[in-house]
């Protein structure tokens, strides 16, 4: 019975990626925009994380404190001060270009100040506490807050997407954007702080991924396609179809690493091609990707 | 004036949809722009509303001129419109719909309640998505949304496009109640009867260029019709 | 189906011809076949060290053009090409080692498979638009790696050495990739402006300019673009197995990285991105700063983006736009224009 086991590793796995896709989501639902820096930024957030514990020594998680206002901080300058540049005249090529840039000029910074060294933040005993819920399923308390984390940020999210004066700007925004202008709705701030969420809640999941394993320069990328797959197997255009992708694809790569250690990742790959082949709306999907 | 329009161009892109385009309106006046299709008459909407990228002349609003102001800004100014194809967000509910138009509100009277007053046909479909709204709802819901702002200037963009007659009508009928209040409107029609009855003067618009203006009871059909289709007269 | 017209000049109605070629296009077509002479010729008067260099540049440009033609003309921003690239190389070593077959001939299977496999991948990848058919590029690209990977028979994680080359003379096997780089940048080149001059190039633009539109007026979209991804995939396989008949080691990590793509992007944004011009500028002007610049490890690369970026944001038509914009100069012209025979006559 120890699938049961994987499953619920799997699950825990899963609020992870989901805390990761959240960000990307929520830009492409609002601006259309992917960005392909988003892994990368989630780095950049555990290194600040890592330079704060190596000058101040307190528990990495406070780091969120000051990196996540930070990170926002980033993010609205980012949209505002180049990316909106890029959203000009419908082109798909701009902004890929731009993003990938930034990809690449963040990893190779980060290598350079860091060096290709393995790191990781050490958040103490919290890391091994575990749960013992039976004889063979044992639940670490750490994944658990991860998952309970990354459910109540999206549902933060879907809060203020649903319910505030923001939120409907995102909407209007994202339907009609010339419109949403005549409704006195300033764009490019309803951008840039769309952007800001992003790279929040991408940091939060950076500092939490920095806990859980170690990281290097070159790893964004990597996070960086496992929440375009949540994303995809969850359905574009849905919050809770972002959760549900991440869960499946935490599922999926635990379930691939017990048949082979090297088969993990793979089986996620495989479940993303065979959610875009049969079924392209995704699980939960409203819209064909576009 | 309320509004002053003067010696406006615009483009879009290498094409030039209006020329040397002068128009004024007092403040709690009605106004209506008719013309063929193609003339011009939404253009001159759209730059007034700030829409058009490239813009020559100057469009002034309570002696202010708004050379370069952003689209979103001209609403905290008072300036509200109701877009042609009326252009409601799909995704939202009748009512948020309503909540958008009032993202930057001045002060005034209007509210979601009033609203649905006004236009009951609405009332019963607040949790409605837009999508799923007839042609003649969407547009009230349009109309409604604008209000929600308290515009001191209310452009309306082709309100009878794609609806029935009836609908029309029962639009219009509604436009004294909105308009009770001392707002201005500017509104641009296909159909000429509904707009001159509905207008206190009117403008025609030919190619980009005013043909004809002036109090619209004072226009003859003959004036009207030769402006309209650019005959010059013997 | 009537003919269509190859020849620069088309008779139309009214006194008017349909014109190409300019006369810069003329001198430059000149100039350009004496030097792929001179260059065809390069075994006799270059260094071996000069060559391999020659090898890496043609093969870039082959590369840039393919990935040009899909993001400039065809607006498939692809992320994956690299897949064609590792998949060139293990098609080489698959053919020419485990089957035996002709060392040079397993190049040209290897395109062929590039090719094959480029089919259900477009099916799938199709699906996606814009940002996100980028990412889903990258992941497929990804799952060929890690299939490869896995797969003993080539070497595994570690890769494996392309035994069937040490049965040829190491000079005379030069010579050869050398005159097989040299035709599959100059091929490249070639097929991309032969494209764009036919049919298919007047669709690509209709297609990049309004999509809707275009097919409303008839254009197959679908199939256009697909073929277009045939053609790039092909392009890349080949050039991906004439790179590592060169440089022999064959690694999965190395051969389907993620860097084949940051090099194509950043060649064809520098030099302009949708003209045939700018991947040639931007190779030059690529090895260029990687012979200036290799020993300054990542702020290389820092710098690359930084470029690419810049140019994008600034000056989007790239190094060749801002010459053609100057002097209307086109190499490679593939608009046509109305010609008036007879200008004196009125309208």
């Amino acid at each position: 019975m120890t699938w049961v086991n994987d499953v619920v590793q799997g699950l825990l796995l899963g609020g992870l990626y989901a805390l990761f896709a959240t960000g990307l989501s929520l830009m492409f639902g609002v601006m259309r925009l992917v960005n392909l820096a988003h892994g990368d930024l989630s780095i950049v957030a555990a290194f600040v994380a890592l330079a704060i514990v190596d000058t101040v020594p307190v528990n990495p998680l406070w780091t969120v404190l000051v990196v996540v206002p930070l990170m926002f901080g980033v993010g609205y300058l980012l949209q505002r001060g180049m990316l909106n540049y890029t959203l000009r005249g419908g082109d798909p090529l701009p902004p890929v270009l731009v993003t990938f840039g930034l990809s690449i000029i963040i990893q190779n910074l980060l290598l350079e100040v860091f060096s290709a060294d393995s790191q990781g933040l050490d958040a103490g005993r919290i890391e091994d506490a575990s749960i013992r819920i039976s004889d063979r399923l044992a639940v670490g308390w750490f994944p658990l807050l991860t998952l309970v984390v990354g459910i109540a940020v999206l549902a933060g999210l879907q809060l203020v997407i649903s319910r505030t004066r923001l939120g409907r700007a995102f909407r209007a925004t994202s339907d009609d954007q010339e419109t949403a202008r005549l409704m006195g709705i300033d764009n490019r701030a309803v951008y840039a702080v769309a952007t800001g969420i992003a790279l929040a809640t991408v940091a939060i999941a950076g500092i939490v991924l920095g806990i859980r394993t170690t990281f290097t320069p070159s790893v964004g990328p990597t996070r960086l396609i496992f929440a375009f797959e949540a994303v995809v197997i969850g359905g574009l255009g849905s919050i809770w179809g972002t959760l549900a992708g991440g869960l499946v694809l935490g599922v999926a790569q635990t379930l691939g690493a017990q048949i082979s250690p090297g088969w993990g990742v793979l089986a996620g790959h495989l479940v993303f091609l065979a959610v875009l082949a049969f079924r392209p709306t995704g699980l939960l999907g409203r819209t064909v990707p576009a | 004036m309320l509004l002053q329009v003067e010696r406006v161009a615009s483009f879009y892109g290498d094409f030039q949809a209006l020329f040397d385009v002068s128009v004024q309106v007092a403040e709690g006046e009605t106004v209506a722009v008719i013309g063929a299709n193609g003339a011009g008459k939404s253009t001159l909407l759209k730059t007034v509303a700030g829409l058009m990228a490239r813009t020559t002349g100057t469009v002034a609003f309570d002696g202010r001129s708004l050379d370069g102001m952003p689209t979103h800004r001209r609403l905290g100014l008072g300036i509200a419109m109701v877009p042609e194809g009326r252009r409601i967000f799909p995704s939202l509910t009748v009512e948020e719909n309503l909540q958008v138009g009032a993202h930057r509100s001045r002060p005034g009277p209007w509210r979601v309640r009033r609203v649905l007053e006004v236009f009951p046909a609405l009332a019963d479909k607040r949790g409605r998505p837009g999508s799923r709204l007839s042609g003649g709802e969407q547009q009230m819901l349009a109309i409604g949304r604008a209000l929600m702002a308290n515009p001191r200037l209310l452009l309306l963009d082709e309100v009878s496009l794609g609806l029935a007659p009836v609908v029309v009508k029962r639009i219009y009928e509604t436009l004294p109640e909105i308009v009770g209040n001392g707002a201005t409107v500017v509104l641009v029609e296909q159909d000429i009867g509904q707009a001159l009855r509905a207008a206190d003067r009117a403008y025609c618009l030919l190619e980009g260029r005013v043909a004809l203006h002036g109090p619209s009871q004072g226009l003859t059909r003959q004036q009207v019709t030769d402006a309209y289709f650019g005959m010059r007269s013997a | 189906m009537s003919a269509t017209p190859t020849s620069a000049e088309v008779a139309a109605p009214g006194g008017r011809r349909v014109q190409r070629a300019t006369l810069a296009s003329r001198v430059w077509l000149i100039l350009g076949l004496v030097a792929v002479a001179v260059l065809a010729a390069g075994p006799l008067w270059a260094l071996d060290s000069v060559l391999r260099t020659l090898i890496g540049f043609f093969t870039l440009l082959a590369l840039a053009t393919m990935w040009n033609l899909l993001a400039g003309y065809a607006g498939l921003v692809s992320i994956g090409q690299q897949a064609y690239v590792g998949l060139g190389a293990y098609g080489l070593l698959y053919f020419a080692d485990t089957l035996g077959l002709n060392l040079f001939l397993s190049v040209l299977v290897a395109g062929l498979v590039g090719a094959l496999v480029a089919i259900p991948t477009a099916a799938l990848a199709f699906r996606l638009r814009g940002g996100y058919f980028a990412i889903g590029t990258w992941v497929i690209a990804e799952v060929y790696r890690l299939v490869v990977s896995n797969v003993s028979q080539l070497g595994g994680g570690s890769g494996l050495t392309l035994r069937a080359a040490s049965e040829y003379d190491r000079t005379a096997r030069l010579f050869a990739t050398y005159e097989l780089a040299l035709a599959v940048g100059v091929g490249a080149v070639v097929v991309a402006y032969v494209l764009l001059r036919r049919r298919l190039g007047l669709a690509l633009t209709a297609i990049r300019d309004a999509e809707a539109s275009a097919q409303s007026l008839g254009v197959h979209v679908f199939r256009t673009k697909f073929l277009v991804y045939l053609v790039a995939a092909f392009g890349c396989s080949l050039a991906g197995a004439v790179i590592y008949l060169n440089l022999l080691r064959v690694q999965p990590e190395a051969a389907f990285s993620i860097n084949w793509t940051a090099f194509m992007i950043f060649i064809v944004v520098i030099g302009g991105v949708g003209t045939i011009e700018g991947p040639i500028i931007g190779t030059i002007v690529f090895f260029v700063l990687q012979e200036t610049l290799s020993g300054y490890g990542a702020w290389y690369l820092v710098l690359l983006g930084a470029v690419a970026v810049l140019v994008t944001l600034l000056a989007r038509r790239g190094l060749w736009g801002l010459v053609a914009d100057r002097t209307g100069w086109s190499l490679f012209p593939v608009q046509r224009r109305l010609q008036d025979l007879h200008p004196s006559e009125g309208r």
